[in-house]
């Protein structure tokens, strides 16, 4: 990446220059859910768009997710490039039959006859003392559906870049947020550019073990490497940017090189994104490891409201730095 | 806005060669139907099968009122509505043997013909599951101002599905060309719609603005006029409609549904049969009308049956498909 023409700025920018750019390229490309136009949702990520492209390419919705989530699909069929917005990563439960049963199933089902181009946009995360139902990594139900390609970006960087892509895509991309990432900061360049799904990024090199971070928990991942920097242990974070496709060639070789990882994932640990990256490593650096590959996600409970409480349910920089320790024999 | 359409308002501007393509479009998919029938009970078709005669007069009526490039999106008893919106037998009887030649390539089935070329998004097996799309097709079309409608066909089984719900009320704040074409057979499966079905029924789709009619089902006629009309409205932008036709299922659920009368009489069934035969009915009145003679129906029925045969052993003949195409066409 060159020094000149980059800035730093925040991931919800880094969305919103990226649709911006789409819509400018391609008028098939429309956004439409709930408060999306003028309000540029509860999060403000996509203010100023309606300005620019007006409201028949932001389209403002009623609050019907499975009823806009299926016009998104039918609309992605004939012609459009619908960027549907769900609010919160909880709602998803809503456009179930219209993303597992429809927007999946129409190519195969069809002889690869019809596509259907189209991108959910929607959250994850806990931490903001939302409750149970403001507040969960769904991101491994779709992750479980052949069809469907689900995107994790971790920074400003990766959130444009693969948000473009997911846009170009031909088949339906389901692209999760972390809530708690839409200010953070970081450099992305001025010139336009895209990243491929399916290639895994290593956000920082080491030898002794690799932490697997995903979205929310990638930074938490860096940070418990710089702890862990600290006691003499070197850690190599990656990050797979995507759940399918998935670059299991990355993930395995990291590990091969380490020998010890840890899989982090804000999604609940049990049956879920952690499990079967964990299974992956298993199975393709079996003979490489020192110790059994360890899974760390949200806690196998509803996400409690009390902040004490919340704060138990999510892997943390101190835990993850906790279960390295171990695992590399030092605790 | 809930209209019972009017009886005397079918023949405008509708010719003899267009009255006779509608009967043989008719009698296609009895025919097809019935070697569905005996195609499932020799055991050559692998799944289930949903037939829908009795029904034949919606589907035609409806799909001659619409330019080729129309959109339909049909249900798991769909094959009349595939037929009539111009697919070929052959491909479809290949597709219901689950061959590779099939419309999809033999991985669809009975419940999922789905064919670009005709402008059919595709049956659906999720009742209601097709609302979605049918809208945002309409979406399309007014965005790309195409001129084209979409026609959503469903069961009143649907009716119970909230997504429908939603997808009227966003079509009527867009004013989407899309026509909710529901097909009240009167049995949800093997429970009579009384039991699942509360209030007036057009007159859920009216609470939104939507233009609500009814009609019989079993009069391909007036199923036609209002059909046309509701599509030229829609395509002058002047939103969407529902249409309800009321008809009756004359076969089980599927072709294993043989023993019914826990649910329905062998009366009511040769009530419906003996009087309200969209077929027979038209051919009388085409007969009356000196539009056709017997003997013009009869060439056009043993033309079908000798195309149906043809179809049907070239569909049992065809391949299926390599072990290689499981994985094909996941994604794009």
């Amino acid at each position: 990446m060159p020094e000149t023409g980059i800035r730093e700025i925040t991931f919800a920018e880094a969305v919103r220059e990226a649709l911006a750019e789409e819509m400018r390229r391609d008028s098939r490309v429309f956004i439409m859910g709930e408060d999306v136009a003028e309000a540029g949702t509860p999060f403000k990520v996509l203010s100023g768009l309606v300005e620019e492209f007006g409201t028949a390419r932001v389209v403002d919705t009623p609050i019907s997710e499975a009823g806009f989530t299926g016009v998104g699909v039918g609309a992605a069929m004939t012609g459009l490039r619908p960027v549907v917005d769900i609010m919160f990563g909880d709602f998803i439960t809503l456009t179930m039959d219209q993303m597992a049963n429809q927007a999946a199933k129409v190519h195969y089902m069809s002889g690869g006859k019809w596509k259907v181009p189209m991108v959910m946009r929607t959250t994850l995360g806990a931490a903001r003392r939302s409750a149970a139902q403001h507040s969960q990594s769904l991101h491994a139900w779709f992750s479980h559906i052949p069809g469907l390609k689900v995107v994790l970006p971790a920074t400003p960087y990766d959130a444009k870049g693969l948000l473009k892509s997911a846009i170009r895509d031909d088949n339906p991309v389901i692209f999760f947020e972390d809530k708690m990432s839409f200010k953070l900061k970081g450099p992305v360049p001025e010139a336009e550019y895209t990243i491929p799904l399916g290639v895994a990024d290593i956000k920082r090199l080491g030898t002794d073990i690799t932490l697997l971070g995903t979205s929310s928990m990638v930074q938490v991942a860096l940070e418990a490497a710089v702890m862990l920097e600290q006691a003499g242990i070197s850690a190599e974070v990656v990050d797979p940017r995507t759940t399918w496709p998935l670059d299991e060639h990355t993930l395995i070789e990291s590990v091969k090189k380490t020998s010890r990882a840890i899989v982090i994932d804000e999604g609940y640990g049990r049956y879920g994104v952690a499990a079967e990256i964990a299974a992956t490593i298993a199975e393709g650096a079996f003979h490489y490891l020192d110790g059994p590959v360890k899974r760390m996600g949200a806690m196998h409970v509803p996400i409690p409201f009390s902040p004490p409480l919340e704060d138990l349910t999510v892997p943390t920089g101190k835990t993850v730095f906790d279960t390295a320790m171990k695992l590399c024999g030092r605790s | 806005m809930t209209t019972v359409s009017d009886p005397t308002r079918t023949s405008a501007g509708v010719g003899v060669e267009k009255w006779l393509r509608m009967y043989r479009q008719m009698m296609a998919i009895r025919l097809f139907e019935e070697n569905v029938n005996e195609l499932y009970t020799r055991a050559l078709m692998p799944g289930l099968a949903h037939l829908y005669i009795g029904e034949e007069a919606i589907a035609v009526g409806v799909c001659e009122a619409l330019r080729p490039d129309d959109y339909v999106t049909s249900t798991h008893r769909g094959h009349g509505h595939c037929l009539a919106k111009g697919a070929s037998p052959k491909l479809m009887f290949a597709e219901l043997l689950g061959k590779e030649a099939g419309y999809c390539r033999g991985k669809g089935g009975s419940m999922h013909i789905a064919d670009p070329a005709t402008g059919n998004l595709g049956a659906n097996a999720i009742v209601a599951g097709s609302v979605g799309i049918a809208t945002g097709a309409a979406l399309s079309a007014k965005t790309l101002k195409s001129g084209q409608v979409a026609v959503c066909f469903f069961g009143e089984g649907a009716l119970g599905q909230g997504v429908l719900y939603e997808c009227m009320n966003l079509a009527q704040l867009w004013k989407l060309p899309v026509i909710y074409v529901c097909e009240n057979n009167m049995y949800t499966e093997y429970t009579h719609f009384s039991e699942t079905t509360a209030g007036d029924i057009p007159a859920r789709a009216s609470a939104f603005g939507v233009r609500a009619e009814t009609v019989d089902g079993q009069d391909v006629r007036a199923v036609h006029a209002v059909a046309t009309d509701l599509a030229d409205r829609a395509r002058r932008g002047e939103g969407p409609a529902f249409l309800l036709c009321n008809t009756y299922r004359y076969r089980g659920h599927h072709v294993g549904d043989i023993n019914r009368e826990y649910y329905r009489s062998k009366k009511e069934e040769q009530q419906w049969l003996a009087e309200s035969d969209p077929i027979k009915n038209f051919a009388e009145w085409l007969k009356s009308q000196k539009h056709a003679d017997a003997s013009t129906l009869g060439t056009i029925d043993s033309e079908l049956r000798a195309e149906m045969d043809q179809a049907v052993k070239f569909a049992v003949g065809a391949p299926y498909p390599g072990a290689d195409e499981v994985d094909q066409d996941v994604y794009a």
